[in-house]
C-alpha cells in the first residue's frame, strides 16, 4: 500500500502585504535597495561604465578602428569630425577611443586599492577595538599621525619621491587611507563590546579570533560596506587629481585624469573643450553613480544609519 | 576645562613626533642623488664626496633625523636645493595666500551651506529639500580641478568676468582686485565641502528638532520661527564646529590642485613646483607644516567644541 501524504500540499497564497513572511536579511536588503530609484540608476550607469571599460578594445576596434595609442599624424589636436568624433589630443591620438579605455585603469586602481586597505584597516581596527588598552592606544596614535597629512599633498609627495608609477600610486593611497576603516571598525567594536549577545558569547568561552570573526565583525559589516563604496568614489577622484597633475598614471596609458591634463595648455582649455570636457564628465558620472549606490546601500543595510 | 586643555595639548606631542618621523622616512626613501643640482657636473668627485661626508650625508638615519629635527625646531628650515633661497622665506610668502584661499573657501562654504541645511531640515521632503540633496550629491561628485577648469572656461574665457589666474593684477592691486582674483579658486575649492556641510547641517538639525526641549518649546506656544532659529539652531550648530577639523586636510590637499590650475602662488603651488624639481628641503618643510596646521586646526576645533558642549570635557 502506497503511503499517501497525510498533508495536502499547500497552495502558495499571494502575499497580501500584511502577513509576516519569512525573509532573510539579504533579501530584505535587496528589496530595500531596489526601492531606491537613485541607487538603481547609479547601479545601471556604473554597470554600463564597467562593461564599456572591460570591452573597450572590442568596442573601439569594431566601430572607430583606432588603436588606443595609435597616432594619426596629420590630425594633431583636430576638431571633432567623422574620422575622430571627439577630435584628437596633442599627440594625434583619437580622443573617443582613449575615453573608452580611460575607465579601465581608474576603476581598477580604485577597486584594487580600496580592497587592499579595507582588509588592512579592518584587521588593524579589529585588533585595536578587541584588545583595547595600550594596543588600542598605540594603533590609534598611528591613525592620528597618518590622518594629520592632507591626502592629496602627501600622496603627491610620496608618488613624486618614489617615482610616478601605478604601484607607487597604490602604495600612497593605501598608506594614507587605511586609518578610515580602522577607525570605523574600532568604534563599532567598542560599542558592540557592551552588548548582551557579546557578553553571552564571552560567557560561553568564545574569545580571540573566533570572537572577532564570528560575532563582532559580521555586526560591524553594514557601515563598512557603505564606507567602502563611498571610498571607491573618493579614490577615483584622488587618482584623477594626481593623474591630472602628472603624478598618477603616466602616458601613454589613458585615464580620465591624465586626459584632462591636456587642459593645462591654455589654447586647448580655451578653444578645444571637446578634448577635456568628456573625460571630466566621465569622472563626474562615475563618482556620482557610486555615491548614489553608497547612499542606497546605507538605507538598505541599516535604516538607522539614514541621515 | 584647564585639565581637558592640558590633556589635549599633551596628546599632540607624540603625534607631532610621529608626523616628523613619517615625513623624514618618506623623503629619505627617494632613489638617486638629491644633491646632484647642488654641485653640478664639473665638481671634482673626491671633493664632492668629502663635502657630502662633512654635511653628514653618510651618517646613520636616526642621527640625521635628530639633526634635522633639532635644526627645524630652532626655526632653520634649510635652503631650497633649486633656488638656494631660505625655505622659511618661501613659506612666509606663500602661506598667507593659501590661508586666505582656504579660509575664504571654508567661510564661503559655511555661509552657503548652513542656510541650505537648515531650510532642508525644517522642510524635510519638500521640493527644496530634494533640490538641496541633489545639489549636495553633485557637489561631492565633481572633481575640484574639473570644476576649476569649467569655471575658467565659462567665467574667464567665454564670459570674461573673472581673471584667469594669479593673485592680483601684475604691478599691484588693492583689496577688491585680490578678491576678484580669489573668487573662482575659492568657490571651486569650497564646492565639495559646501555640499557636505549642507548635508551635515541638515542631519544635525533634524536630530535636534526631534529633541524633547524642542517639543516643549512648541508645546508652550513659542512661535515656530523662534523654536527653529533660537532653540534648535544654536544646538544644531554645535556639531558643525567639528567640520573645521574634518575639512582642513581636504582643503589644504585640494589647494595643491586648485592653485596649480589658477597659478595661485601659495603653498600648494610651492609644493607642486618642489615636487617637479625634487626640491627635498621644501617638500619636507611644506608637508611637515601642513600636518602641523591640521593638528592645530583639530586642537582648536576640539577646544571650541568643549566650550560649546560641556559634556565633552568629562567624557
Amino acid at each position: 500500500m502506497a503511503v499517501t501524504n497525510p498533508m495536502p500540499t499547500p497552495t502558495p497564497e499571494p502575499y497580501d502585504g500584511l502577513a509576516p513572511t519569512e525573509t532573510s536579511y539579504g533579501r530584505m536588503v535587496l528589496r530595500r535597495f531596489l526601492r531606491n530609484r537613485m541607487a538603481i540608476v547609479g547601479a545601471i550607469i556604473l554597470l554600463i561604465l564597467i562593461l564599456i571599460s572591460v570591452f573597450a578594445p572590442v568596442i573601439t576596434s569594431a566601430t572607430l578602428g583606432w588603436g588606443r595609442d595609435e597616432i594619426d599624424i596629420r590630425y594633431i589636436r583636430a576638431a571633432p569630425s567623422a574620422r575622430h568624433p571627439l577630435g584628437t589630443d596633442s599627440a594625434g591620438r583619437d580622443n573617443l577611443t582613449r575615453l573608452l579605455y580611460g575607465g579601465r585603469v581608474s576603476l581598477a586602481i580604485a577597486l584594487g586599492s580600496v580592497a587592499v586597505y579595507m582588509v588592512m584597516g579592518i584587521a588593524i581596527g579589529a585588533v585595536a577595538g578587541y584588545f583595547g588598552g595600550w594596543v588600542d592606544n598605540v594603533l590609534m596614535r598611528l591613525v592620528d599621525i597618518i590622518q594629520s597629512f592632507p591626502f592629496l599633498m602627501f600622496a603627491l609627495t610620496i608618488v613624486a619621491i618614489r617615482g610616478p608609477s601605478v604601484s607607487n600610486l597604490v602604495f600612497a593611497i593605501v598608506f594614507l587611507s587605511w586609518p578610515v576603516p580602522a577607525r570605523l571598525v574600532r568604534g563599532e567594536f567598542l560599542s558592540l563590546r557592551e552588548r548582551d549577545f557579546i557578553e553571552a558569547a564571552r560567557a560561553m568561552g568564545v574569545s580571540g579570533f573566533r570572537m572577532i570573526q564570528r560575532h563582532l565583525l559580521p555586526n560591524a559589516m553594514a557601515p563598512l560596506i557603505v564606507n567602502a563604496t563611498l571610498e571607491v568614489a573618493g579614490i577615483i577622484l584622488s587618482e584623477a587629481g594626481l593623474s591630472y597633475l602628472g603624478f598618477g598614471v603616466s602616458q601613454p596609458v589613458p585615464t580620465w585624469g591624465n586626459m584632462l591634463s591636456e587642459a593645462n595648455n591654455m589654447a586647448v582649455l580655451q578653444t578645444k573643450p571637446w578634448t577635456w570636457l568628456p573625460p571630466g564628465l566621465m569622472i563626474f558620472l562615475t563618482v556620482l553613480s557610486i555615491n548614489f549606490i553608497g547612499d542606497g546601500l546605507r538605507d538598505a543595510l541599516d535604516p538607522r544609519l539614514k541621515q | 576645562m584647564g585639565r581637558y586643555l592640558m590633556r589635549r595639548l599633551l596628546q599632540t606631542i607624540p603625534i607631532l613626533l610621529g608626523v616628523s618621523i613619517v615625513v623624514f622616512i618618506i623623503i629619505h626613501s627617494a632613489p638617486g642623488d638629491p644633491y646632484a643640482y647642488l654641485f653640478g657636473p664639473r665638481v671634482d668627485p673626491t671633493l664632492r664626496a668629502r663635502l657630502m661626508e662633512e654635511m653628514g650625508f653618510n651618517d646613520p638615519l636616526p642621527v640625521q633625523y635628530i639633526r634635522w629635527f633639532t635644526t627645524t625646531i630652532s626655526g632653520n628650515l634649510g635652503y631650497s636645493i633649486r633656488t638656494q633661497e631660505p625655505v622659511i622665506d618661501m613659506m612666509a610668502r606663500a602661506l598667507p595666500r593659501t590661508l586666505l584661499l582656504t579660509g575664504s573657501s571654508f567661510l564661503l562654504g559655511l555661509a552657503i551651506a548652513i542656510p541650505i541645511g537648515v531650510i532642508s531640515a525644517t522642510r524635510q521632503y519638500s521640493l527644496l529639500d530634494y533640490a538641496a540633496t541633489t545639489f549636495a550629491f553633485m557637489g561631492i561628485s565633481l572633481p575640484s580641478f574639473f570644476a576649476a577648469l569649467l569655471a575658467v572656461y565659462f567665467f574667464a574665457v567665454k564670459l570674461p568676468v573673472f581673471p584667469m589666474n594669479g593673485i592680483h593684477t601684475p604691478g599691484g592691486g588693492g583689496f577688491w582686485d585680490v578678491l576678484h582674483h580669489l573668487a573662482l579658486p575659492a568657490i571651486t575649492l569650497g564646492l565639495r565641502d559646501m555640499a557636505s556641510y549642507a548635508r551635515f547641517t541638515r542631519s544635525s538639525m533634524l536630530e535636534v528638532l526631534r529633541q524633547d526641549y524642542v517639543r516643549t518649546a512648541r508645546a508652550k506656544g513659542v512661535a515656530e520661527r523662534i523654536v527653529i532659529y533660537k532653540h534648535a539652531f544654536r544646538n544644531g550648530l554645535i556639531p558643525v564646529i567639528t567640520l573645521l577639523g574634518f575639512s582642513l586636510p581636504g582643503l589644504f590637499g585640494g589647494a595643491v590642485i586648485i592653485e596649480q590650475v589658477f597659478t595661485f602662488p601659495g603653498m600648494g603651488l610651492l609644493t607642486f613646483e618642489a615636487v617637479n624639481n625634487r626640491d627635498y628641503s621644501v617638500l619636507m618643510a611644506t608637508n611637515m607644516f601642513f600636518a602641523l596646521l591640521v593638528i592645530v586646526g583639530n586642537l582648536i576645533a576640539d577646544i571650541l567644541y568643549a566650550v560649546a558642549d560641556p559634556r565633552i570635557r568629562y567624557a
